[in-house]
């Protein structure tokens, strides 16, 4: 198995957020999660790339057999695990190609390999950029700076296919994208999506399952999964609402 | 209480002290220089050093070095082989010990007509040039410590670029400061690039081992018509050393003037800039850099006067303070009721790290044109968590993330610099600075004679 939460208590401010949150996923596995806001869905993501603040109270997370809670962030990134953030962060005077040469010596240090030869990386920034229809003028900017919602958004896919984790978590990479980047994007993690690798998709709509096809969707409510299914059950969900959620389980 | 009563014992040590030796310091002065020393002394007499009751002076911490015992009469002029290189940048040197010249090649010619070297003898060879520049630039903002420069100093450096001439190579300056008893250095420079020359001028000031010094330096400058003057100013000193820079500028018309101050290391640094615009079509930048950790203090003061219509200015300085350092920012620009169409911005940004670091920032306006673009701002903060958190996720280090955060921070400064040698060297130290790992050394700040190959332990580099 390659990632595997169990029995996760998360705690925000001494509030619990996650409360007895399970989940498996094996390699080659598209999970989706969605759920109505407040529901802990961003909190799972915080929680398991290590972000400062969210107190694990009780649990495991394990990837590819560590158990990697006691892991600083920068380790979990560079074990293999990416967050494609809902809002990503914008970074000035830091280059898209300084940031990115920075983290992938960074990963390749952590694997004890040596930096990466520039020609090597220049060819990679060219091949990854067209993936996800960047144009060459984004990669002298600053890391997210002045950039619309879609252009974050593609540059986080862009971030995950140069730095090909084999666990990518999207948190709501569908907000605040229009149709073209809705396409750009999914084709993009299509691309990537292996039979090495997984995906966990948060998201609060259907419409980007209809791009990225998952194997399993959960439904959490209240800091835990209270239905998994097949991607049918996110159709159910779309046309039924969250309210038939919290009715079947009250 | 106690401290404001040593501050009097030395305004009266100096006073005594000119009094004592006015006729002999003055021996050789032209009457225009005689006089301005005469008045600056009746004015020093009056009013002594400025007091913390004076708005520009409120949250300085300079009068605290005044109560020292300084040694102000017997400085001793050392000769240094001090060596500094600049890789791949070729420069014009000019070096002063606790601000004197050695006497051998004092002054010197270039063939391009350039004359550099020390103002006492620049004053006795070119007396017209003294005659119509020197105390010309108007200070804005007079002071005690301005009086008792100009009073009583001995030396300095004087730079004089003919008209049109454009030097080819930048002009270095290095002063050092190497006197064990407390020495109170005060130097008098003058720069002169008339009408349609260019010059470049890198003004290093560095302390060699951890003695304490007071550095009282006073600096004019006149660009002349269309004329072009980029001054870059590098501080490093010892914890022990106080240094107060002053620079009036006087700017004609259609000329530019871009100056950057970067303040590495100095137990106190002030820093004054005034600049004078008199000219329409004229334009000047001024950027600053303060990287200050322990008890360092840098203050910077910045006015600039538009005078006339159609001109512009800009103000952009950026500080990181670590540990419990303190730093003080006051831009003032003022615009003329005449001075339609002047464009003008200020900016201060500050990160501070620590919670008992602190910083006083008021960039300030005022303006009686009503036809005018102004702005100013200023920010202080912590690094951004946000911004951390997300290079974090992409593998970089906590350490490392922080390092990158605060060199691009910096990087803004030292991105305008002109000279591409300089600005890699002073991105270097900027990178080693903010590793803590750039200090004082026993024999060359820099560390510029034995050049290492220096391993950042991220990739910073553009590319």
């Amino acid at each position: 198995m390659l990632f595997d939460i169990k029995n996760l208590h998360v705690s925000v401010g001494g509030k619990e957020i996650l409360k007895g949150f399970n989940l498996s996923v094996n390699e080659g596995e598209v999970h989706a999660i969605m759920g109505p806001n407040g529901t802990g869905k961003s909190t799972l993501a915080a929680a398991i790339t290590g972000r400062e603040g969210y107190e694990i109270t009780e649990g495991e997370i394990w990837f590819k057999g560590k158990n990697i809670m006691e892991m600083s962030p920068a380790d979990r990134a560079n074990e293999g695990i990416f967050l494609s953030f809902q809002y990503p962060v914008e970074i000035p005077g830091v280059s898209i190609q300084n940031f990115m040469r920075t983290a992938i010596n960074a990963k390749r240090e952590y694997q004890g390999l040596p930096n990466i030869p520039m020609p090597e990386f220049v060819k990679m920034m060219k091949e990854k950029q067209a993936m996800v229809e960047i144009t060459a003028k984004l990669q002298n900017r600053y890391v997210n700076v002045g950039f619309s919602g879609g252009e974050k958004k593609k540059n986080e896919i862009f971030q995950m296919a140069m730095l090909e984790p084999q666990l990518a978590i999207l948190d709501e990479t569908d907000s605040g994208l229009d149709i073209d980047a809705l396409r750009i994007v999914a084709n993009g993690v299509n691309q990537l999506h292996n039979d090495n690798n997984a995906f966990i998709v948060i998201t609060h709509y259907q419409r980007l399952l209809d791009y990225i096809v998952p194997d399993f969707v959960h439904v959490m409510y209240d800091g835990r999964i209270v239905k998994s299914g097949d991607k049918s059950l996110a159709l159910e969900l779309e046309e039924k609402g969250y309210e038939w959620i919290k009715d079947t389980i009250l | 209480m106690e401290n404001q009563d040593k501050i009097k014992i030395t305004q009266e040590r100096f006073i005594e002290y000119a009094n004592n030796s006015m006729e002999s310091i003055s021996s050789c002065d032209i009457p225009k220089v005689k006089t301005l020393r005469q008045d600056a002394l009746k004015r020093f007499i009056e009013r002594g050093f400025p007091t913390k009751k004076m708005e520009k002076w409120r949250n300085s911490r300079m009068m605290e070095c005044l109560s020292e015992d300084f040694n102000i009469e017997s400085i001793e002029n050392k000769n240094h082989d001090f060596c500094c290189v600049i890789q791949n940048l070729d420069t014009e040197v000019v070096t002063l010990t606790n601000g004197m010249f050695s006497e051998e090649n004092s002054l010197r010619k270039l063939s391009n007509g350039i004359v550099i070297g020390s103002t006492r003898r620049a004053m006795q060879e070119y007396p017209e040039l003294f005659e119509k520049y020197f105390g010309s630039c108007n200070i804005n903002d007079d002071n005690g410590f301005y009086d008792i420069n100009t009073a009583l100093w001995q030396d300095g450096f004087f730079i004089y670029t003919p008209k049109n001439v454009v030097a080819e190579r930048p002009i270095q300056i290095i002063k050092i400061s190497d006197e064990d008893n407390n020495p109170f250095i005060q130097t008098r420079n003058l720069i002169i690039v008339e009408s349609n020359a260019q010059l470049q001028i890198i003004d290093c000031d560095d302390s060699i081992k951890e003695q304490s010094s007071f550095v009282n330096s006073y600096t004019e400058i006149i660009i002349g018509e269309n004329a072009q003057l980029e001054n870059y100013k590098l501080q490093n000193l010892n914890d022990n050393s106080s240094l107060l820079n002053t620079n009036t500028v006087k700017q004609s018309s259609n000329s530019r003037l871009q100056t950057h101050v970067v303040s590495f290391n100095g137990g106190k640094i002030r820093n004054n800039i005034f600049v004078n615009i008199n000219g329409e079509g004229a334009e000047c930048n001024i950027y600053g850099l303060y990287l200050v950790d322990k008890t360092q203090h840098v203050d910077n003061q910045v006015k600039v006067n538009h005078n006339v219509a159609n001109c512009n200015s800009n103000e952009k300085f950026k500080g990181i303070l670590d540990n419990e350092a303190t730093a003080v920012f006051n831009g003032h620009v003022l615009v003329a009721p005449n001075a339609q169409k002047t464009n003008a911005y200020q900016n201060n940004s500050n990160i501070i790290l620590t919670d008992k670091a602190k910083i006083n920032t008021m960039p300030f306006l005022e303006i009686y044109a009503d036809d005018v673009k102004c702005s100013h701002g200023s920010s202080i903060g912590q690094l951004d968590q946000e911004a951390m958190f997300y290079m974090q996720q992409r593998g970089i280090s906590k350490e490392n993330a922080r390092m990158l955060l605060m060199y691009a921070f910096a990087a803004e400064i030292s991105n305008n610099i002109g000279i591409e040698a300089l600005r890699e060297r002073i991105d270097d130290m900027i990178k080693r600075r903010l590793k803590g790992e750039l200090s004082c050394c026993e024999n060359c700040v820099f560390q510029c004679s034995t050049p290492k190959e220096y391993d950042f332990k991220i990739d910073l580099s553009k590319i």
